[in-house]
């Protein structure tokens, strides 16, 4: 069971009372987004679709890589692992 | 007149590596700046003050009061007023030796080509996902650096693509947010503006390391910065090997 820190983004943090990192346990990402979804409800959904895949407009990066080349969500975590959760954000105006 | 020129830009050629001939490369570059708003303001704010040649600047809007807060270009006279032909009256006072060329219009398929074809450099500076990949797509085709930035309440982000040499922005994200109004504080544009400017300098300088594979983000709130790695997604579906 790894202690990590996950980095939550600006579109996330009213889920989290504002918090713009928080720390779970979970020896996988997807027991990680497990976690989170236990302490902060709702952030699960923002995060997957039903079928308990990440959104296609969101990408996790744990310690600055892309999950998308490491096991997507069954990359296993270590203790003081960074999680970055970076949705697409599309403002500019 | 040309030493009255070189005086306006006495501080910056005096930078290593910038130097008279740097500012030559600056007066001979187009840099295009797609969206003309929190973004596009400062954007091309800053390269019309640092003498690039041409920059063109792109919307399809026209200034409202709710801009007021962060698109520093208009102003309250503005209300009303095409964004690009606000913008463009405020950068020719500023700096009337660079060509500032407003294009009032959508960035779409059938306008990228004709509105673009002559820039060096893009500026992504939209506020809007479809667009954005109408504009990726465009500079991945004609292999044009796209400097990209993007902003949320008070975080923001930036990265450079180099076309089949680093990311493009379909390898990072396959689509984009749910659409809607959303919360900017005035300075994330700001300071994200600021890092797009700074990147596109660079690039027509040729000095330090811009941000290939590199995802700058940005919160105001922590005031934190960090980076993640990028890398070309090898299915990406327009700058991968199938596509």
């Amino acid at each position: 069971m790894a202690v990590v820190k996950v980095r939550i983004p600006a579109p996330l943090q009213s889920l989290t009372g504002g918090a713009t990192e928080v720390e779970v346990q979970g020896k996988t990402l997807r027991e990680v987004i497990d976690a989170l979804e236990q302490n902060y409800a709702g952030i699960k959904a923002r995060l997957c679709d039903e079928s308990g895949e990440l959104r296609r407009f969101v990408n996790i990066f744990v310690n600055d890589q892309d999950v998308r080349s490491l096991q997507g969500l069954d990359t296993e975590l270590k203790d003081n692992d960074e999680i970055s959760i970076i949705p697409a954000i599309a403002g500019g105006n | 007149m040309q030493e009255k020129k070189w005086l306006r830009y006495h501080r910056q050629i005096l930078i290593d590596g910038w130097g008279k001939e740097g500012q030559q490369n600056l007066s001979n570059a187009h840099v295009a700046v797609v969206g003309a708003g929190g973004l596009g303001c400062p954007v091309a704010l800053y390269l019309t003050a640092a003498g690039v040649g041409t920059v063109t600047v792109i919307d399809a809007d026209s200034v409202e009061e709710t801009n007021l807060n962060r698109q520093v270009l208009h102003w309250q006279k503005d209300i009303g007023k095409p964004k690009v032909l606000s913008a463009a009256e405020k950068l020719m006072e500023f700096n009337p030796y660079v060509k500032i060329v407003p294009i009032h219009g959508r960035v779409t398929e059938e306008t990228v080509d004709e509105w673009l074809r002559n820039a060096d450099i893009i500026v992504d500076a939209l506020d809007n996902f479809p667009t954005r990949q109408v504009l990726n797509k465009y500079a991945v085709e004609t292999r044009k650096p796209l400097v990209h930035g993007a902003i949320y309440g008070w975080e923001g982000r930036a990265t450079t693509i180099l076309p089949y040499e680093t990311a493009c922005l379909a390898c990072l994200f396959e689509e984009g947010p749910p659409s809607g109004v959303f919360p900017v504080v005035g300075t994330t544009p700001g300071v994200i503006a600021m890092v797009q400017a700074t990147e596109v300098l660079k690039l027509l300088l040729g000095l330090g390391q811009p941000l290939f594979n590199r995802y700058l983000i940005y919160d105001g709130l922590t005031m934190t910065f960090h980076t993640v790695k990028l890398r070309r997604h090898p299915n990406c579906p327009v700058c991968g090997r199938s596509s």
